[in-house]
């Protein structure tokens, strides 16, 4: 496996980070090192083990399906960089989405 | 009456004696400590201080003080690591991408000492989103550690993430602090500070209104200047919490009760594999003497095996970096934080997190990203979840012979601000002994044993079962009066 500029230019995109051309080489540098190092996980024998998710040993609670929370736009929209207050709704505003 | 400087250097446990017996009001004892955060600017240990919030809160403190309504940590002022979303007061996690976020809601652990009676000094600084050992990738610029090397004036980095919280509480600009820890990061600080830190078992605390790194590994836990001063914080940040569903439906125990406890019979496991080759003499020797202090108190050392200990840091590497970038996709540039414009939403998001994201961010980013893209996920994030419950299972076959285990914290001491920054492994490897810990979700504690030749604070890890942090707190009590560790910063 080698992590190289195009590989890295593919995952910035899906990360949905911009990376100048110019950081490419350099980014696929440090990422090689990185998985390289973790390419050592390659000896361990772990053909019978299951997959740890979670270490929490006990049963997920459950509640009854009802909503407990909300009503108050005003203030979940009070970070954003762009809103707008239409009538009594707030919302996010962003650029076009659909043509 | 006690002056000014003298009332930041007490314990929390002996500032509660005070504030009972009103020998100091608990806005003496703010305004005490909001003058040596002004005096101790250079160290960048806040983000933000909050000095009228701090009075105000001391104020109703002393209210409740005079009508016998005090709560257990009434007028006790914390650091708050800036990680934590405090209502109204911006919350960074000290990265760009949320410069000037104001939470609308308070995070359940912060709440709960709000509840008890404590009063905030500010938002301590931390790495980037929690993703560092040495507080250096803040965008708000690194930490300096209060601690300097015998002769040498060169500035020294706090260890990280909550490189902030641990040199405010060393530095006596906080009397406790509250930190997180995903692969060390409260314990690994706590012993470059010379403070002691306590990552609680998985699920103790909630998770609630903390900025989130890595679901599965991320918790909250205290730091501060002994171990009393920290049972005592634990148990008031403690509990379960609807809001959190990993949060666990447990009782909190009265941690401090634990302190005395006698060691008669108790067995500590030493793990062979953490006698890691070329492993600083000066560490060797502190892990020897407290391997001495505690047989001294009537305990056992047990030579144990932790087979999988090499795998640990690869293993933390996929995990943690896979759940951040899953986490780390909600910084768009839309519902809060940085937004750098663009012709397309596409371009808003990516403009916004290449401006808004630093370098270490960005690096874990796009690993987690890399493997858990369609053809990797089987040969990177399934391997590193078995590997992890191989890791579990080491320690749960341990435990079968043993009720502790002590390690080093760090393999090595504070380290000066600007090295290891070249390679990514090489500052990873800080990690190398408390990176275990987390991927079983079991409590860890780091209290500090001794000086460095140079004169710089080492810390001794305990390791407990899955929540048996009382035996942690007992364990590194004794630790504490045996090392009689008083050295102090700029001492």
């Amino acid at each position: 496996m080698s992590l190289d500029k195009a590989t890295v230019a593919r995952v910035a995109t899906l990360a949905r980070i911009k990376l100048p051309d110019a950081d490419l080489e350099k980014m696929a540098g440090e990422l090689q090192i990185i998985m390289a190092w973790i390419e050592q996980l390659g000896e361990v024998d772990t053909s019978d083990v299951a997959p740890m998710s979670s270490v929490v040993a006990h049963v997920l609670s459950q509640r009854v399906d009802q909503v407990t929370d909300g009503g108050y736009a005003d203030a979940v929209t009070r970070n954003a960089a762009d809103r707008i207050q239409l009538g009594d709704g707030a919302f996010f505003v962003v650029p076009k989405v659909i043509e | 009456m006690s002056a000014p400087t003298t009332l930041t250097d007490l314990t929390i446990a002996a500032a509660r004696k005070g504030l009972a017996a009103r020998d100091f009001t608990a806005r003496e004892l703010a305004a005490a400590h909001l003058a040596a955060m002004e005096r101790h600017k250079d160290l960048n240990a806040y983000i933000v201080a909050t000095p009228d919030q701090a009075l105000a809160m001391a104020e109703a403190s002393d209210v409740r003080l005079a009508t016998g309504k005090a709560g257990a940590l009434e007028g006790i002022p914390l650091g708050i690591k800036d990680l934590f979303c405090t209502k109204d007061v911006q919350t960074t996690a000290a990265s760009r991408i949320l410069e000037g976020f104001r939470p609308p809601y308070e995070s359940t652990v912060s709440q709960n000492l709000w509840d008890a009676g404590a009063v905030m000094l500010g938002k301590t600084n931390l790495d980037e989103f929690a993703m560092g050992s040495s507080n250096m990738t803040s965008a708000f610029g690194g930490v300096k550690n209060p601690w300097k090397r015998r002769g040498d004036d060169r500035d020294l980095v706090p260890g990280g993430s909550s490189g902030g919280s641990a040199a405010a509480v060393a530095a006596r600009i906080a009397m406790g602090a509250t930190a997180t820890d995903t692969g060390g990061s409260i314990r690994q600080p706590a012993a470059f500070c010379g403070v002691v830190g306590i990552k609680p078992t998985y699920g103790r605390c909630s998770r609630w209104g903390i900025v989130a790194f890595a679901s599965s590994l991320d918790q909250a836990g205290p730091i501060a200047r002994d171990v009393r001063d920290t049972a005592i914080l634990l148990r008031a940040m403690a509990g379960h919490d609807p809001k959190d569903s990993t949060s666990v439906p447990r009782p909190v125990p009265d941690y401090e009760a634990a302190l005395g406890r006698s060691l008669k019979g108790l067995r500590f496991g030493i793990p062979r594999e953490y006698r890691l080759d070329g492993l600083s003499p000066e560490i060797q020797r502190l892990w020897d003497q407290g391997i001495a202090w505690l047989r001294d108190a009537g305990a056992e050392p047990v030579e144990i095996s932790l087979p999988h200990t090499k795998y640990a840091l690869p293993a933390y590497y996929i995990v943690a970096p896979a759940e951040a970038s899953s986490n780390l996709a909600r910084y768009d540039g839309v519902r809060f934080g940085l937004r750098v414009p663009g012709n397309s939403i596409e371009e808003l998001y990516e403009h916004s997190r290449a401006a808004g994201f630093g370098a270490e961010v960005r690096r874990r980013i796009l690993i987690g990203t890399y493997v858990l893209s369609a053809g990797y996920y089987d040969a990177y994030y399934l391997k590193a979840q078995k590997v992890r419950a191989l890791i579990a299972r080491d320690f749960e076959q341990a435990y079968q012979s043993c009720d502790v285990i002590l390690t080093p914290t760090a393999p090595s001491a504070a380290f000066a601000m600007g090295e290891k920054m070249d390679d990514p492994v090489a500052m990873y490897l800080n990690d190398v002994f408390t990176v275990t810990v987390n991927l079983a979700g079991l409590p860890g504690i780091s209290v500090p044993a001794g000086l460095s030749q140079d004169g710089l604070p080492l810390g001794l890890q305990l390791i407990g079962r899955a929540f048996d942090e009382e035996t942690l707190f007992a364990v590194s009590h004794v630790l504490e009066g045996a090392a009689g560790f008083a050295a102090r910063p700029g001492a």
